[in-house]
């Protein structure tokens, strides 16, 4: 029985993602054959609860051009923005969406229809530059569903708090502004039982996310944050909302038990568990990750799958007695959330580090997100300060292969392994 | 240096004293070394003074409530200092003014007792993060709306203020009543129309103010208490207006990109060799609301409500009601401009991006532009300066 379930359950998420994704793709395509206009949204916050309800296509422009840079084109998406007139010192994802939009939304995997409305949060200030981008190129609505996140590191506030009711009674008047606008793109009524039965799915695929990532801390650990944690994230954001996203992440949270019970890890022979904190070297995305299995290092969590994920790892549960009001306040703290793993991530980390036995902290700032790099050298000195653990910080970037330097990262990753050794030697030594 | 001295309006202490008295030539002269000095005496006068001070970061602060509270509110614009203890802190591919910003902090240049910074772009947004996890005191996100057009902003936008009318409280140890918000709204009321009222004198006369001096008389402002800033202007602008230099055969530009990172006072000088700066982008949060925030009422509503409602543009704000390359047209419009120096500061990403809207904007309209980028820390000017120059003889011989 146990056999049976290995070769059936075992590796399902991918299999499943990967085919997902294909239909996700596939759906696009047909869009975009049709003339079918879609929502263009973001990760974090991409309020896909809502836009199912109006049927329409979800286009994640950040995912898109990620999937030039693992699909080895980027350089040629990147090139044709610059020659557009984009600096070579702006986001690589704005610059490769740029070029598709100027291909008439031509990707490696298929075809993107135009928008009919782009909705985004200021999670990332550069989603209101990107989507200004659209507004000019198509003269379609762009709404920016405003989500403040916390003002400082710890002050964060919660329901009842007034600062918490005066920051969620903005972001439920915007969604209640919203959905007139979307009523007119769409020629859709609203209607709240869908929105419920989506949120419902949203619930579902929350509550799996949270799981899936709390049982990694199991020894060895049963996934790779970095490999296979960016394709459950693909579904994670893709099919917020679908009843095929929240099946998928029910399977998922099955299949990670089942892994869990049986002491099945991931293929590597784990030596050390790693924290991976930024946004992968998307440009050499396997070899990337070989770099540190290879040494038998394996990536038990990431910020990445907080942030990216919108918040989703918080597990929020919508109330669907008063969906619009939870839809507020679910977003805000969702998102808060996420913008939080960016920020003000050192006591996540830190607690990370404790729940999930983590030998190492791996920092990966790139020259294209700000938003995630900016402080991440000062937070790597304070965690530093706060916890004995070694840490390795190195720069690249996500999309532009021109800064990625595979011999100088290799020599890092070799060295810090050194290290990692080293230290468990003494480690072993010291022991009575 | 300090200063003290109870005036009829209410502020115990001045802290910039060198103009008092002095005729025109030798008041800019001491506003340009004010202006440049990495020390900021202003500030460290202030503190010596037993003042407090909120330190803000580009572009915009509502300052009132600081001063409401009887402290100094100091614009924090970087400075041509070497980062030195700051640049750790950083990765590699930031613009300069946040590195610089910080070292002043880290360097003891200047002290604070609160910081705050704004989600005007991701880099300035993790400041205060990094600040907080450097120093003890309050360091914040005001979360400024960046959906200017629900009709709900300005009520959140009040809410916000009031939280950090709070802090500012607690820092300052005193309440900040309506009485002592709606004061502070007259004093810069104030500033705001005597800044206008210089701007007018760039726009209608520019031969009688160079574009390096313009900047100076703003750029004091974000370091002295208002009222005095107020005191510089009431005695400066006449004098302005009295001079007696002859207008030239110049260009008249628009300088656009000095929302946030400020170029070196060289550079605009090297420009204002060449052409007359009409209208700019510079320190825009100084000059952000165009009219007088309305003082019945609540305060803080009316000072939210004016920031959404009778404001400028930046690449930093999205308001559709103010797409940027119409509002940059309608300015060159505005100040007779014959051209627009278009500029952003390396590496900032909403200015970089904001370039290519700008220069199809005018290319659609035939006006003519200069791209160029800076950085507050630059020193070679020569290159740039021939490029001007060329472009400026292109459009008076044409």
């Amino acid at each position: 029985m146990a056999d049976q379930a290995v070769d059936t359950i075992v590796g399902r998420g991918n299999k499943d993602g990967a085919d997902l994704f294909r239909q996700w793709f596939g759906e696009l395509t047909e869009a975009a054959g049709e003339d079918r206009r879609a929502a263009y949204v973001f990760v974090m916050g991409s309020f896909c609860e809502l836009l199912q309800v109006f049927d329409l296509p979800i286009v994640f422009p950040e995912i898109n051009s990620l999937q030039t840079a693992v699909r080895r084109v980027a350089h040629e998406y990147l090139n044709e923005a610059e020659d557009y007139g984009y600096s070579p010192d702006i986001c690589g994802y704005v610059k490769a969406d740029v070029a598709t939009q100027l291909r008439g939304g031509e990707l490696p995997m298929g075809r993107i229809p135009k928008p009919a409305i782009a909705v985004y949060t200021n999670a990332c200030n550069t989603y209101i530059k990107w989507a200004e981008i659209w507004e000019r190129m198509y003269g379609v609505p762009t709404f920016v569903l405003d989500v403040p996140g916390s003002r400082a590191a710890g002050m964060q506030t919660w329901p009842g708090d007034p600062d918490f009711e005066n920051d969620r009674r903005y972001v439920a008047a915007q969604i209640k502004e919203l959905i007139p606008v979307l009523e007119k793109v769409t020629g859709i009524g609203f209607d709240i039982d869908k929105l419920r039965e989506t949120m419902t799915h949203a619930n579902s695929m929350n509550r799996s996310w949270k799981r899936v990532l709390e049982l990694n801390q199991s020894q060895p650990s049963l996934f790779n944050a970095l490999s296979d944690g960016t394709i459950y994230l693909g579904v994670a954001n893709g099919f917020r909302g679908t009843a095929a996203g929240a099946a998928y992440f029910e399977d998922l949270v099955e299949e990670m038990e089942f892994k869990a019970a049986q002491g099945i890890g991931t293929l590597t022979e784990e030596l050390y568990r790693l924290i991976f904190v930024g946004v992968p070297c998307y440009p050499i995305f396997r070899r990337f990750t070989e770099l540190f299995t290879e040494l038998g290092g394996t990536f038990v969590n990431s910020t990445y799958l907080w942030f990216a994920s919108g918040g989703s790892n918080f597990g929020f549960q919508y109330d669907l007695d008063d969906p619009i009001e939870s839809l507020a306040e679910g977003v805000l703290i969702s998102v808060r959330d996420a913008m939080d793993s960016m920020f003000f991530q050192t006591q996540i980390l830190s607690d990370m580090i404790d729940d999930f036995g983590a030998d190492g902290v791996v920092y990966h700032p790139i020259k294209s997100c700000r938003t995630v790099s900016t402080g991440l050298a000062d937070n790597r000195r304070a965690l530093m300060a706060q916890r004995d653990i070694p840490s390795l910080f190195m720069e690249s970037d996500m999309m532009d292969k021109r800064v990625v330097s595979e011999a100088q990262l290799k020599n890092r990753v070799d060295a810090f392994f050194e290290g990692l050794a080293t230290r468990r030697q003494r480690a072993a030594i010291q022991q009575p | 240096m300090t200063i003290k001295a109870t005036m009829d309006d209410g502020i115990a202490t001045r802290v910039f004293p060198e103009w008092r008295g002095q005729p025109l030539d030798e008041i800019l002269y001491h506003c340009r070394e004010l202006a440049e000095d990495e020390d900021f005496p202003t500030v460290r006068r202030w503190r010596e003074a037993g003042g407090k001070v909120v330190g803000h970061f580009q572009v915009y602060f509502p300052e009132e409530i600081a001063h409401a509270a009887g402290m100094l509110p100091f614009k924090l614009r970087g400075a041509s200092v070497e980062a030195t203890q700051a640049d750790s802190r950083f990765g590699s591919y930031l613009c300069s003014i946040l590195k610089t910003s910080l070292e002043l902090a880290l360097s003891g240049r200047v002290e604070l007792e609160m910081f705050v910074t704004h989600p005007i772009c991701d880099a300035a947004r993790n400041l205060a993060a990094v600040w907080g996890r450097n120093f003890p005191y309050p360091c914040q996100i005001l979360y400024l709306p960046q959906n200017a057009n629900s009709p709900h902003a300005a009520e959140y936008l009040r809410g916000e203020y009031d939280r950090v009318r709070r802090v500012i409280e607690e820092i300052a140890g005193r309440q900040v009543t309506e009485t002592d918000l709606q004061r502070s709204l007259g004093v810069f009321n104030e500033n705001r129309a005597l800044l206008r009222e210089l701007y007018a004198i760039k726009r209608e006369t520019p031969w009688l103010i160079s574009a390096e001096d313009a900047y100076v008389l703003v750029a004091v402002g974000g370091m002295i208490p208002r009222e005095e800033h107020n005191e510089l202007l009431r005695t400066v602008l006449p004098l302005i207006r009295e001079r007696s230099a002859k207008r030239q055969d110049r260009i008249r530009v628009v300088f656009e990109g000095g929302f946030c990172e400020q170029p070196p006072l060289d550079l605009i000088r090297a420009i204002g060799r060449s052409c007359y700066v009409v209208d700019d982008d510079l320190l825009i949060g100084l000059r952000w609301i165009l009219e007088d925030v309305p003082l019945d009422g609540d305060p803080l509503l009316a000072l939210a409500t004016a920031y959404l409602e009778s404001s400028s543009y930046s690449p930093v704000q999205h308001d559709l009601r103010k797409p940027k390359e119409a509002m940059l047209l309608k300015r060159i419009a505005a100040s007779g401009a014959k051209a627009a120096i278009v500029t952003a500061a390396k590496m900032c990403e909403p200015g970089l991006e904001e370039q290519v809207a700008y220069t199809r904007a005018l290319d659609e309209e035939n006006v003519p532009y200069f791209v160029s980028e800076f950085e507050e820390n630059m020193t070679s000017f020569d290159h740039l300066e021939i490029q001007l120059e060329t472009f400026i003889e292109n459009l008076l011989f044409e």
